[in-house]
């Protein structure tokens, strides 16, 4: 077959503008707009520290010594709320919420059968795949910007902008512990980001929305049930679930990189490989059906 | 590709497919497709359900790969880059939205994914297909026939020069088929090539000049619908005053072929010049005619011969491939 790229049968061959990554990741926005997921992901990171520090408020007069890194902090000052979510979150609740947008953003395409209409345009597949990738991530930071934000304003104003007791026990400004606290919230989307990548990958191989949550979430537990099972404890350093627990390390004086740097390379090592697998897979895959 | 050049004198054809063949398994559900559609061509690819039109149509626009064969759009492999669908629109089985957003939207989402000026399009193609009014609705709540008119407005506004569409007026109501239809001619007539599948051999017969007819992943006729059409009418019954002797004119008439007796008359194969000599030689033979009529085989009745039963009925069928 002689198929040179001559100028083609009527085809006009001016440059054309291509559209990229970028017009999916606007529309891929704009979409989510539109979902029910998207509010119901970014109402819970919302609503949470404003129950948590309803709570708080309830349990105030009661002995909340409680068994957890800042319980006694809690009351202290508001900046500490933004922390202990983030604590409790790395459980499930973040994971399921990073997952809700991650897990559905092929699977969805899948369900409205609409793959075959956005891969007749003139998009390569990797442009679609790199934009949608690109706004599962966009959400994911979203919702831990709103949880924390949230959370320093809920806790705040029941608890008051007051300065803050490191790890390491030193005392730091109202204003540094602000800055920690976000600090903390960029650090923490390592991991996150590390579920974001199972939830595309599970998204693309099981082609199912409700099948790449539950997955997301359950490979995102069963890093915690191997954490606490007797004699696997050598493997808690890489375990992902240790590494929702980084920031900390920015909370010592000096701050303690080293947990940080590991949740890098570790998250990178889940992460890297599922994103991959999901690439592959999506643009490999026969776009049959709907 | 020379054919190519020889029949429309520029570039390569707008759809050349070559031993294209898609196994799920030990089925084949395309087994070896060779065609070629020229530019300015209505085509038709006609075969029942489960022919493998869809699959095959699928291969051609990039969404699944073939397991065997190739495709060339404009001389380029869709398989390779979507820039081989430059120029070329259209969608496989009924074509689908994001139920959630509103027509306009999707069309306006399909644009930024398509470039250019296909922004400008919109409102054109909205008119065209005569959805400007219910634009505004979110499309969960189109009915079958506003969809799949929406999935031609997508389509027009990469302004194509080949639609490849996937049984266009399947599902729609009687009007809603007979609009679809009367879309399709006249966008052909604005200088668009155009393949679509069917199972209908009507709508083939009213809107293609060529066809291929499929069956079970094979292409069991090619060519072009005059000359099936020819062919469907060139059976001709015959009764003389001598029908001995005008079935041994019949046999040793050039042009003549397959002369047999078939309840108690005369039946051969020609074309009508041979015809026209036929009756001439009958006369000098002293068999004078009484009936000389053709037989009624419609284009239906060879649809059928060639893609229902056994196999028999495609390897029997005159002409299997007519050019
Ligand atoms: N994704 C698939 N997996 C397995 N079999 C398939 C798939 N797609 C199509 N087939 C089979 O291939 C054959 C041809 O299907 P199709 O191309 O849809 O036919 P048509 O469009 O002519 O009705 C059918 O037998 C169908 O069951
Ligand atoms: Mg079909």
């Amino acid at each position: 077959m002689s198929a040179v790229a001559q100028p083609a049968g009527g085809v006009s061959e001016r440059t054309r503008s291509r559209p990229g990554v970028g017009a999916v990741y606007r529309w891929e926005l704009f979409k989510l707009r539109f979902q029910k997921r998207t509010y119901l992901g970014l109402g819970a990171s919302a609503l949470v520290p404003i129950i948590f520090v309803v709570a708080i408020q309830f349990r105030h007069h009661r002995d909340n010594g409680g068994d957890f890194a800042f319980a006694s902090y809690l009351t202290k000052s508001g900046l500490v709320v933004p922390l202990v979510i983030l604590l409790f979150g790395a459980v499930w609740m973040f994971p399921l919420i990073t997952a809700l947008v991650a897990g559905d953003i092929f699977a969805s395409e899948d369900h409205n059968g609409t793959l075959k209409t956005v891969l007749t345009r003139s998009l390569e597949r990797w442009q679609i795949f790199a934009g949608k990738a690109l706004a599962a991530a966009t959400y994911a930071v979203v919702a831990i910007a709103i949880n924390g934000t949230v959370a320093v304003v809920a806790g705040c104003l029941e608890s008051g902008f007051n300065s803050v007791q490191t790890l390491t026990g030193t005392i730091v400004s109202a204003p540094k512990g602000l800055e920690l606290v976000y600090l903390s919230l960029l650090f923490y989307l390592i991991p996150i980001a590390t579920v974001v990548c199972i939830g595309l990958m599970l998204s693309t191989i099981t082609r199912n929305s409700a099948a790449a949550v539950v997955g997301t979430l359950m490979v995102s537990l069963l890093f915690q049930l191997i954490g606490i099972l007797p004699g696997l404890g050598a493997t808690q350093p890489y375990l992902l679930s240790t590494q929702f627990n980084a920031w900390q390390g920015l909370l010592r004086q000096p701050i303690d990189w080293s947990p940080i740097i590991r949740a890098v390379w570790v998250c990178a090592l889940y992460g890297v490989p599922a994103l991959g697998t999901a690439f592959l897979v999506f643009l490999r895959r026969d776009v049959a059906g709907g | 590709m020379a054919e190519a050049d020889a029949r429309t004198g520029s570039g390569p054809a707008p759809v050349e497919v070559r031993g294209l063949v898609k196994r799920y398994g030990e089925l084949a559900a395309v087994a070896g497709i060779d065609l070629t559609v020229h530019a300015g061509d209505v085509y038709g690819y006609l075969g029942p359900n489960g022919a493998g039109k869809t699959t095959c149509l699928r291969m051609m626009l990039g969404l699944i790969r073939p397991t065997e064969g190739t495709v060339r759009l404009f001389g380029r492999d869709p398989q390779e880059s979507a820039q081989a669908l430059d120029g070329v629109a259209g969608f496989v089985e009924a074509p689908t939205f994001y139920p959630y957003l509103n027509g306009r939207r999707n069309l306006e989402l399909l644009a930024a994914f398509d470039g250019e000026d296909a922004r400008t399009r919109i409102d054109e193609a909205l008119d065209t297909v005569e959805l400007a009014h219910r634009a505004k609705d979110r499309v969960g709540g189109y009915s079958h026939g506003m969809r799949q008119r929406l999935g031609i407005a997508a389509a027009l506004l990469r302004n194509p020069k080949l639609l490849l569409l996937d049984e266009p007026a399947t599902g729609l109501d009687p009007a809603g088929m007979r609009d679809m239809r009367l879309l399709i001619r006249r966008l052909a007539d604005q200088g668009i090539t155009v393949m679509l599948s069917s199972h209908l051999l009507a709508e083939v017969e009213e809107l293609c000049n060529r066809v291929a007819i499929v069956r079970t992943g094979r292409i069991v006729y090619e060519g072009a619908i005059s000359e099936l059409k020819r062919t469907a009418g060139a059976t001709y019954r015959l009764s003389t005053t001598d029908d001995e002797r005008a079935l041994a004119v019949c046999r040793a008439q050039p042009g003549v072929s397959d002369a047999r007796v078939v309840q108690g008359r005369i039946a051969f194969t020609a074309d009508d010049a041979a015809v026209a000599e036929l009756s001439q030689a009958l006369v000098e033979a002293g068999a004078l005619i009484r009936i000389l009529a053709p037989e009624h085989v419609t284009l239906e009745d060879l649809f059928f011969s060639l893609t229902e039963g056994d196999g028999a009925a495609s390897a029997e069928a005159p002409a299997v491939v007519a050019g």
